[in-house]
């Protein structure tokens, strides 16, 4: 019964001609239907190459779909479900697909054999860069790229089920029908538009009727039940851990469609039924890759399911069903009969017999028997077993994961009655009646295994990669003799196929080669996806600025209001500079920036630092064990600073913590490093001292944060201080801290910290309040000139004032390297105490952290260039460290750096190296100390 | 991967963080002699079997637990799920309970 529907035609475009098809067409029906014989040229040898399969298995018919300049490369046109409209081309020629110039390498073929390319364009060495690269390039791979954005979006879905059932043939679609009618929750998946299998491409019947009846009524049943989930056009192509399956559904081929194009699923299944089919495979013959030799299953499809006949075929079988196919000529090879040539090079005109007659076709139907589709049983390492009987890989119950079981032809039932008799058992298994069974065709499989015509002219096994007998033959006369390694030399298998119709054959032919059985040879690892998955459909909504999530601070509208240039830091996005009218360029903004906080007062949003509630009667405690300083001694409404390490000794983050009460206490981490931070306390929490009495939450997103710095910054901050709060110097002193209220009444905590180095604060309140916090502060702070800086100001600041940041604390670095060593408490353990007492990390030759300016005071730094002493060679042995961060400072009039220099401490005055090859940056510096401005910490404390 | 955790039930592995091998509950002592050669091997040697394996898993998009986590490194089944605390709980006291009888 054919499943076009011909009173709906449809118009579409094939390399440039217009043709028409017909509702129910895939590309490859529409094409085959209009006489199109050629539809794309062989991936190496540039051999015209015609339709050879009807489903997923096929290997020759590769195309592009294009629409509005964009274009989808790689396609099966025996996948795409035919649409009005739809443009697509051939691929993989210079010229057009009836002219390709690049066919000059089919008569290059004796140069190209397997592995050509490690052996020949050797010579001269430097060549294959610039010349044969580039060439084999350009000739070999398969469809183009647009090099335009993907206009389509894709989207992803999570699915639960009790049954994931994994085809919807025969198998399939009786063992959902018993499975639904017992009320389980069964997803039935398929890769085809229509649900059947192969019962809408045979002429079967079932129960005395047309099986494409069966198949119909069958999925109208399992419409009506509502715990069951119908998934065409979805292909399972993952099997994961504990019951987790990866499937792709194509919702529509056309580019430029509104909606999801594919939908990416993640399928949750308590146990799933493998009835995927079977695959049908090739014979290995001279010139079996002329455009008309196809699968015999593939012209039966054509035939019985879109209507279009192929006249005048010859049928080369070794199997009893492949005789089902109509040719005017049969070869069975059980009777010592096979082919030894096919002419026409667009396709096929004669055939050559091994009894020396030639027959007159143009089709080559070719069966060599059914390959069951074992790939999803191998995904978590089950190795399929070879049966002898049937001549085919089955899976091995043995390795078989639990939760999966195989039914029909993907476990070697190829008749449809034995499909439903393994139907009903599984259904059985998994707790559900089976269903009456249907009368249906059970014919035996009567199989003759017959692989390779052997002969001096190329006979093809993997079509796609160009592969022949006579390179497996070649790979295993050059010692390349392991399954594994014939298949990355040769390329067999490989690219959209995966070897679908090609494995077994190659196997086969290798096995000859070798004088081993087929067992003994063995079979590649099937891994996956089953079928191309595009990386589109795994990326889904993340895509542009959703590639991660963005964070924003409280006061990001206030910022883009008033000039400000973000970056970003993690996914915050942070102002990093205020451009004003008539500066030139982004030094200009952060230079004035710079200076008008150190002579009066500028705002900066610190909301990105990590947060963290530390409360418990433990508290104190629990820092002392993070902290390589002590914090069960500091006062209440007093801060400290921290640095904490890695269990190696390495530092891992540093930040200030304030004590609110006995018992609580607010950490602060760097930007970078608040989740991970976050993640290591509550680590020494629950894993080393579930004992103390200390709870932790993270409260970076409840607090919105400003540091106010300047020397105006307490007279700006009185202005918004609710009155009954005395901030002066001497109620408030330098790293106080306290609870308090701003603006007639709202909740605040102030924190005198500075890490610019002048008198500042950093006052916080719920982070609703921010934005009208930070209006209200630049609105009082107009007589001050109060500005808003950004983060390069604050580098450029915290430089000046030598503290060390992200650049510093990158991950190599110790205590004593960042000039901390004193911080190391002697009378408590912490974690990494320990391991940063190693040699290696004390010695005193080790890095230490220095400052240093240019020896001539015009001359630029450059992040990353090494140190050098003076009068030694520019070379790696004599390195002695490395410059890590840069700023120009416009309160010295010069660049400064911080860089890490053995013995450093030891070596101020100094005159080295600093030597950057990257950028050709080489400079004399002079070793300071990294505290270029107020070294003694004056200002900070007025 | 799914992770049976002990309240939550199933969980996608995708809401955890790994760690690694769940030896690490065991941090030796920083006062003994022998310290710096115990943090050595704390720190940096670790068993790699083909089989049973004990694991630290951060469940950093749930409720924020450390899990010991015992999984065939194999065939990847997961047998038991702990926390982590109630595991290092357990060996606090066993140790208690040894120096007593000592």
């Amino acid at each position: 019964m054919i499943l076009v529907d011909l009173n709906k035609p449809l118009n579409f475009v094939f390399d440039g001609k217009l043709y028409q098809g017909f509702e129910g067409d895939t590309l490859a029906s529409a094409l085959l239907r209009a006489g199109v014989k050629v539809v794309g040229r062989s991936f190496k040898y540039h051999r015209p190459r015609g339709i050879m399969g009807a489903a997923h298995e096929e290997t020759n018919a590769l195309v592009e779909i294009h629409n509005d300049g964009v274009c989808e490369p790689n396609r099966r046109a025996t996948t795409i479900k035919l649409f009005e409209g739809l443009t697509a081309k051939s691929q993989n020629h210079l010229g057009s697909v009836n002219f390709d110039m690049l066919a000059i390498n089919d008569i290059l073929h004796p140069f190209l054999a397997a592995g050509f390319y490690y052996k020949t364009f050797m010579w001269p060495k430097a060549f294959w860069e610039k010349l044969y690269e580039p060439i084999i390039r350009r000739a070999a791979g398969l469809g183009s790229l647009s090099h335009k954005a993907d206009p389509d979006t894709y989207d992803k879905g999570f699915l639960h089920c009790d049954i994931l059932v994994i085809g919807g043939g025969p198998a399939g679609l009786l063992t959902a029908l018993n499975l639904g009618r017992a009320g389980k929750r069964v997803i039935l998946a398929d890769e085809d538009f229509v649900m059947g299998g192969r019962l809408l491409s045979e002429t079967y019947e079932i129960n005395s009727a047309s099986s494409v009846n069966w198949a119909a009524q069958t999925v109208a049943e399992l419409k009506t039940l509502p715990n069951v989930r119908l998934m065409p056009r979805t292909s399972i192509y993952g099997v994961y851990d504990h019951g987790v399956y990866g499937g792709l559904e194509t919702k529509t081929d056309k580019i430029s469609e509104r909606g999801p194009r594919q939908i990416l699923w993640r399928v949750y299944a308590k146990h799933a039924v493998l009835a995927a089919g079977a695959t049908e495979r090739p014979i290995a013959f001279a010139n079996n890759d002329r455009p008309g030799v196809m699968l015999a299953s593939a012209i039966r499809t054509y035939k019985n399911r879109f209507g279009i006949d192929l006249q005048n075929t010859a049928l080369l079988t070794n199997n009893d069903n492949g005789l089902m196919t109509n040719a005017e000529h049969i070869i069975d090879t059980r009777n010592n009969q096979y082919i030894v040539d096919v002419t026409g090079r667009k396709g096929v005109r004669t055939v050559k017999l091994n009894n020396g007659e030639t027959l007159k076709a143009k089709h080559i139907a070719v069966s060599g028997g059914w390959n069951p589709n074992v790939h999803l049983t191998c995904h978590k390492r089950g190795r399929p077993i070879w049966n002898e009987a049937l001549a085919c890989f089955m899976p091995d119950t043995h390795t078989l994961p639990q939760d999966l079981s195989v039914i029909g032809a993907a476990n070697g039932a190829f008749s449809t009655y034995g499909a439903f008799i393994e139907a009903n058992a599984v259904s059985v298994k998994l707790g559900a009646k089976a269903a009456h069974l249907p009368i249906a065709e059970d014919a035996p499989i009567n199989i003759t295994p017959f692989w390779h015509v052997k002969g001096r002219k190329r006979a093809w096994v993997d079509f796609q990669n160009d592969v022949t007998a006579k390179d497996i033959i070649l790979a295993h006369q050059e010692g390349f003799s392991s399954v594994e390694h014939v298949k990355r030399y040769t390329t067999l298998g490989m690219a959209t196929d995966q070897g679908k119709t090609s494995n077994v054959v190659g196997l086969a032919v290798l096995a000859e080669a070798t004088e081993q059985t087929i067992p003994q040879t063995g079979t590649t690892i099937f891994r996956p996806p089953y079928t191309p998955v595009p990386i589109g459909a795994f990326a889904g909504a993340h895509t542009g600025q959703h590639f991660h999530p963005t964070r924003l601070t409280p006061s990001h509208k206030y910022a883009s209001e008033t000039g400000a240039v973000f970056v970003e830091t993690g996914n915050w996005k942070r102002a990093q500079w205020f451009a004003r009218a008539g500066e030139k360029g982004w030094r200009d903004s952060v230079d004035r920036e710079v200076l008008m906080t150190r002579s009066s007062v500028g705002i900066c949003d610190v909301t990105t630092l990590g947060k963290i509630d530390v409360q418990g009667r433990d508290a104190g405690k629990f820092l002392n064990k993070v902290y390589v300083n002590t914090f069960s001694t500091l006062k209440v409404g007093k801060c400290r600073y921290g640095l904490m390490l890695r269990e190696d000794g390495i530092a891992m983050d540093d930040g200030t913590t304030a004590r609110l009460s006995d018992t609580h206490f607010v950490l602060t981490t760097t930007t970078a490093k608040a989740g991970p931070v976050f993640r290591h306390l509550e680590y020494v929490r629950q894993c080393l001292y579930p004992n103390m009495d200390v709870h932790l939450i993270s409260t970076t997103d409840q607090w919105a944060q400003f540091s106010v710095a300047g020397p105006n910054a307490r007279k700006l901050l009185q202005k918004v201080v609710d009155s009954e709060f005395d901030i002066t110097n001497e109620a408030f002193p330098y790293m106080a801290c306290t609870e308090m209220t701003v603006c007639n009444g709202t909740r605040a905590r102030l924190f005198r910290l500075s890490f610019s180095g002048e008198l500042a604060f950093e006052i916080s309140v719920p982070a609703r309040y921010g934005d009208a916090l930070v209006r209200e502060l630049m609105a009082q702070g107009e007589e001050f000139d109060a500005i808003m800086y950004g983060t390069e100001a604050l580098g450029v600041m915290r430089i000046e004032k030598g503290h060390a940041a992200g650049n510093e604390l990158n991950g190599t670095t110790t205590a004593a390297a960042l000039g901390l060593g004193g911080f190391v408490s002697k009378k408590k353990d912490c974690i990494g105490k320990v391991l940063s007492t190693r040699e290696a990390l004390t010695g005193e030759n080790t890095l230490r952290m220095v400052g240093v300016i240019p020896v001539n005071q015009g001359d630029a730094l450059t992040n990353g260039a090494h140190f050098i002493s003076q009068g030694d060679a520019e070379t790696a042995p004599n390195d002695q460290g490395y410059m890590s961060s840069v700023a120009w400072s416009p309160t010295l009039k010069s660049y400064i750096g911080l860089g890490f220099l053995k013995n450093g401490k030891a070596r101020e005055g100094e005159v080295i190296k600093a030597v950057d090859f990257v950028r050709s940056n080489h400079v004399d510096v002079k070793v300071v100390s990294a505290h270029f401005v107020d070294p003694k910490g004056e200002r900070l404390r007025v | 991967m799914i992770i049976n955790h002990p309240t939550l039930g199933p969980r996608d592995s995708a809401e955890f963080t790994y760690l690694g091998d769940a030896a690490l509950l065991r941090r030796p002592n920083p006062k003994s002699e022998t310290a710096l050669d115990d943090f050595y091997s704390y720190q940096y040697l670790r068993d790699n079997p083909a089989g049973e394996h004990r694991e630290l898993w951060y469940h950093e998009q749930g409720d924020r637990s450390w899990l010991v986590v015992t999984r065939n490194t194999v065939t990847h089944d997961i047998t038991k799920v702990e926390f982590a605390r109630d595991v290092k709980q357990a060996m606090i006291e066993k140790a208690i309970i040894k120096r007593a009888k000592s």
